[in-house]
């Protein structure tokens, strides 16, 4: 397993880091965490010609609230999400079920959204609970919904000279609950089905906020809309969640692979959208 | 477990010694083959094979060579010339070394570059343009003997099909006189699926031949380093005292490390014509996709059984799937290695077994991943069988078991294919290990829960193992008889050297066998060093694998340290001036019968041995023992999980594991309990999620560790274990064979758990691995 030849550029700063970006072309690529750029350097499916090391520069470790928002900043590891006293719901719950403890402790929550891979866990949750990512480019810093910033496998609406620099993810005001259901065959393997709920209450216990997203059973990580359309003002009640469940199936269009049958995985993408939307809704009763 | 005969202070048999080698390799002073650093060192990469099935019409490499670093790029008309494009395999066939003619797998070797460094050799890979011609690819073996199947293997004379072997065993007539008295006749067709030993260190090699003596010393990843040079010196002809194998510390065998591969081969030609020293360590994917793969066994059992319950006779059909070469690493004239065992624990009067294997567009292997040469797949086989006919004849699987059970007053039992098992009591440790996991509460719940619509399930097996090959009437490879050895010498100040023909991979020789001097001899264990690995130094001797270490070289260095003992009493007599006969050595003291103050110690002894000897005694005190087996050793084991199974997703959960192990007598009872755990997480792995397939093109499916899975001890369940300890009889220190125990016992329970929890519905088989999609399918089709 050993890489071709690249060359390393350490940035100190965002603008170094985008300026060499630049000078770089299409052959740069940023390195953070590198827990999937690496593995695909040295099995060569990606040869970057130029690494952009990001790793050095100051004040992009935060995750913290602010402004009715948790920001996380592009050199917070997944760790630190776990660890983290200021997530809630769907994040908190998903943060310990990404990958194993080893790439937990250097992969970034950052990278792996920029990542869009459609079989990554971070996505589905920014999608249940209405992210923005903050990209910074030579002319300055934007944000990107995400439901706008997932383009497709392994593709974002990112510019070619772009860094994420962070995530602002709103945090729910009143009562609120939220669920990441995962299956997969081992510690550190990727989703063979994985479900995002999220549920805000008003004060009558009705659902004023429902966010619900799949991972690893389509091509891109997926938005329930219906489902969440479904949700809002209702009373949470199994059977309303049982009818949610079956739009997530509908959204479902899982394939046969050595992970399972398609219609096998549909059958979990239903029976985890009743389970986490009944944990949210608990949650939510209890907060 | 009868107590220790030592004190503690000597650590002889019975004493959880601490492992001697941990220290070395938890503070990262091991030495693994990769750790060897030569001066002007070469580095190897192979250019393997994208397709699985197709023509080689030529090879251009003049960029690779063109590369700056490059020194060679070797292919298979270069290798033809030296008579070494193609060579043996453990199994009486030939497998390619670099293909010559056509690819017959993905990821076999088509040409290896040598360069200054590793980088460099990667990249030159690239560069090498191989002109391949699409041939349609065989993925199984059923179809690879259809009719009209495209040949893979048109270079081997007279071969006109894919059909790599045929054999049978068993007596036919009486089986099918035992089938017509049958009431019924209990039938499961089952996959073993191919998996693969996945050793956390791959294999490697560094080759050093020197150019002016010839001499060549070979560091690699090896698990039988004496058979390997003697094959080293057929195949490439050099002489055999100058060849000199060193097996540094290994990272985990399993099997894997058995076979020589073809980068061996390529690495130490390489060597031998540029003069220097050559390494090649595989990649992760390279050790997945080309290295020795397991089971990979289609297999359809019949059991004759009666409306009581009895089992009659067993007819089995099996179809195994070799690969592309017929490569399998095993010692015994059967074709089918030892799987004739599959009459299991159980006393039954008539088999008959009949295997034939095919060649398809895989890769070769066949290797006992942790396991005595294909007995994982009959032990599973019967396990699963027997629990089905309990469902059949409507009895509980555990009475099915013990009403059929071979009973302890039967040994030495022959069973119905000519084993002949050396000792056991199974009534005794299926109900220990039944009232350990508290089963009739357990049958209680599982009816509960069952009318709340939860699915509990329970799972036995009771394996009987066939280990320590192996006596030579019966076990060679390529000839060589499966003996092993031991030679000691005890140095003047009273500490000793251990040589071994056998080599560990993780198992704890060098704590384990040095207990059994002192048991013997006296000497503290931790007072002697055991060397092992390097060929010069060390005793001839078959290997490490199929749990033979014990009940062969563990035998030789009892016989050797007994021979040792003998001498030492002559000694002790002379220093004490009593009668040779009137000597008693118990824990490293050699006493006068009935005058026990009258004393002198082991290390007393041992400088006499040097200083001062009786007349016409010879001076020293070391002597070597080869060890011929007069049988094999049959540990056996009653394994008990309890599962409950997700209706609604088909996920299983084990919630307990109960695990009897009787090996006979355990040496180190942490060291064996350890190996228990071990080879219990690898029969999980394998019935859970362990697999590697093939899309219909013949892509590997299953080349790394993302799709490859090795479970943490996140996945792993919590294993309660117990033990019984039945001494072997013919063992010189009652032990058997452990190390695979688990691994060949505990698939069959953790399965048999899962359909126990579904069979009301009447599921009766679901393959390995048992995935929830595919249990979530068989409850829906069942219900």
């Amino acid at each position: 397993m050993f890489p071709s030849r690249f060359d390393l550029v350490v940035a100190q700063t965002v603008a170094e880091a985008v300026e060499a970006k630049v000078d770089a072309g299409e052959g740069g690529r940023f390195l953070a965490g590198g827990q999937s750029l690496i593995p695909m350097m040295k099995m060569r499916v990606a040869f970057p010609e130029t690494l952009i090391d990001i790793n050095r520069i100051g004040g992009l470790d935060a995750i913290e609230r602010s402004n009715g928002h948790l920001q996380v900043g592009a050199l917070v590891r997944h760790a630190d999400v776990v660890a983290s006293d200021s997530t809630f719901g769907a994040i908190a719950a998903a943060a310990p079920w990404v990958a194993d403890p080893l790439v937990r402790n250097r992969g970034t929550m950052c990278g792996s959204v920029a990542h869009c891979d459609p079989e990554g866990d971070w996505n589905s949750v920014l999608l249940a609970t209405g992210a923005e990512v903050i990209a910074h480019g030579p002319g300055g810093e934007r944000s990107i919904s995400i439901a706008d910033f997932v383009d497709g496998a392994f593709t974002s609406t990112l510019g070619e000279d772009e860094l994420v620099v962070g995530l602002r993810i709103p945090v729910p005001s009143g009562r609120s609950g939220g669920a990441y259901l995962k299956l997969e065959r081992k510690i550190g393997d990727y989703a063979t089905v994985a479900v995002a709920s999220h549920l805000e209450l008003d004060d009558s216990g009705g659902i004023s906020t429902a966010g619900l997203a799949l991972t690893s059973v389509n091509p891109i990580n997926t938005k329930v809309a219906d489902a969440e359309a479904l949700l809002v003002g209702q009373q949470p009640s199994d059977e309303l969640f049982a009818e949610a469940a079956e739009l997530a199936a509908a959204a479902a269009e899982p394939r046969d692979d050595v992970r399972g049958t398609a219609a096998w995985k549909r059958q979990v993408v239903r029976t985890y959208t009743k389970r986490g939307l009944a944990a949210a809704a608990q949650q939510a009763e209890g907060s | 477990m009868a107590a220790p005969t030592t004190p503690a202070e000597i650590g002889g048999i019975g004493h959880s010694v601490q492992r001697k080698e941990d220290a070395r390799l938890i503070e990262g002073q091991g030495n693994f083959l990769d750790d060897i650093d030569l001066p002007s060192t070469l580095h190897m990469a192979i250019l393997r094979s994208p397709l699985a099935h197709a023509r080689i019409n030529g090879i251009d490499s003049e960029a690779a060579m063109a590369l700056d670093g490059v020194l060679a790029v070797v292919t298979g008309d270069l290798m033809d010339q030296h008579g070494l494009a193609w060579m043996p395999t453990l199994s009486g066939d030939t497998q390619a070394v670099l293909a010559t003619d056509k690819v017959r797998y993905q990821g076999q070797e088509v040409a290896a570059v040598i360069a200054t460094d590793p980088y460099i050799a990667t990249d030159a890979l690239e560069l090498i343009e191989v002109d391949y011609e699409d041939l349609p690819p065989i993925t199984t073996p059923q179809q690879s003997l259809e009719e009209g199947a495209a040949l893979i293997r048109d270079e081997k004379e007279g071969q006109t099909d894919n059909l790599a072997y045929t054999w049978e065993t068993g007596d036919k007539g009486a089986t099918e006189e035992a089938f017509a008295q049958a009431d019924r006749v209990v039938t499961l067709e089952t996959h073993y699926p191919r998996s693969h030993p996945a050793p956390l260190e791959t294999c490697g090699i560094v080759a050093d031949v020197n150019s002016v003596t010839g001499q060549a010393t070979i560091y690699m990843t090896s698990q039988a380093p004496h058979a390997h040079r003697t094959l080293f010196a057929m195949v490439a002809g050099l002489p055999e005292q100058n060849i000199r194998i060193v097996s540094p510390d290994i990272g985990g065998g399993f099997g894997n490390k058995v076979p020589i591969y073809p980068g061996y081969v390529v690495a130490t030609a390489a060597s031998l014509l540029i003069g220097q020293p050559v390494k090649w360590v595989e990649s992760r994917t390279e050790n997945l996709i080309s290295t020795g793969f397991a089971r990979d066994y289609y297999m359809k059992g019949e059991l004759a059984v009666t409306d009581e319950g009895r089992i009659l006779g067993l007819r089995v059909n099996m179809l195994s799937d070799q690969g592309a070469f017929y490569s399998d690493a095993q010692p015994t004239q059967f074709r089918a290695g030892l799987f004739h065992v599959v009459t299991g624990s159980y006393d039954f009067p008539a088999a008959h077994i009949d295997c034939k294997g095919a060649f398809t567009n895989k890769a070769p292997g066949g290797v006992a991943y942790r396991c005595s040469f294909r007995i994982t797949e009959a032990s599973y086989l019967i396990e699963r069988l027997v629990q089905n006919a309990a469902y059949e004849v409507g009895i509980d699987p555990a009475e099915m078991r013990l009403r059929n059970f071979i009973q302890p007053e039967q040994f030495p039992y022959e069973t119905a294919t000519g084993f002949v098992y050396d000792s056991g009591d199974y009534p005794t440790a299926l109900r220990t290990a039944l009232d350990e996991v508290g089963y009739e509460d357990l049958r209680r719940e599982q009816a509960e829960a069952r009318a709340e619509g939860r699915l509990i399930g329970i799972g036995i097996a009771h394996f009987t193992e066939a280990v320590g090959a192996g006596p030579s009437r019966t076990y060679d490879i390529a000839g060589l008889k499966m003996i092993d050895s031991a030679e000691l010498r005890v140095h003047p100040t009273g500490k000793a050297i251990l040589k071994l023909g056998v080599k560990t991979q993780g198992q704890g020789h060098e704590t384990t066998f040095a207990q059994i001097v002192a048991e013997v001899l006296g000497i503290p264990a931790i007072d002697i060093k055991v060397e092992h690995g390097d060929t010069d130094h060390t005793p001839y001797g078959l290997g490490t694998y199929a749990s033979r270490s014990t009940p062969v070289g563990g035998a030789a260095t009892a016989v050797v340290a007994r021979k040792l003992a003998d001498k030492s009493k002559k000694i002790a007599a002379h220093l004490l001036e009593a009668a040779d006969e009137d000597i008693e050595l118990a824990s490293g003291v050699f006493s006068v019968a009935g005058s026990p103050d009258r004393s002198v110690t082991i290390q007393d002894v041992a400088l006499a041995a040097y200083t001062n000897l009786p007349e016409g005694m010879e001076y020293g005190l070391e002597d070597v023992t080869y060890y011929d087996p007069p049988n094999l050793t049959y540990p056996y084991g009653s394994y008990i999980v309890v599962v409950e199974v997700d209706p609604d997703t088909g996920v299983w959960q084990v919630q307990r594991m109960v695990a009897l192990d009787d090996c006979g007598v355990r040496i180190n009872p942490m060291i064996v309990e350890g190996q228990i755990c071990g080879g219990l997480t690898e029969g999980f792995a394998m019935s859970a999620m362990q697999w590697i397939t093939f899309d219909e093109d013949g892509n590997c499916i299953g080349a790394n560790f993302m799709d490859y899975l090795v479970p943490t001890a996140w996945e792993t369940p919590k294993f309660e274990l117990l033990a019984t300890e039945v001494p072997s009889p013919h063992h010189p220190i009652g032990a058997k064979g452990v190390g695979e125990s688990a691994t060949v016992g505990s698939p069959a329970a953790f399965v048999n758990a899962v359909i126990d929890a579904v069979a009301h519905l009447g599921v009766r088989n679901i393959d390995m691995p048992v995935l929830p999609d595919r249990v979530w399918a068989a409850i829906d089709e069942a219900s």
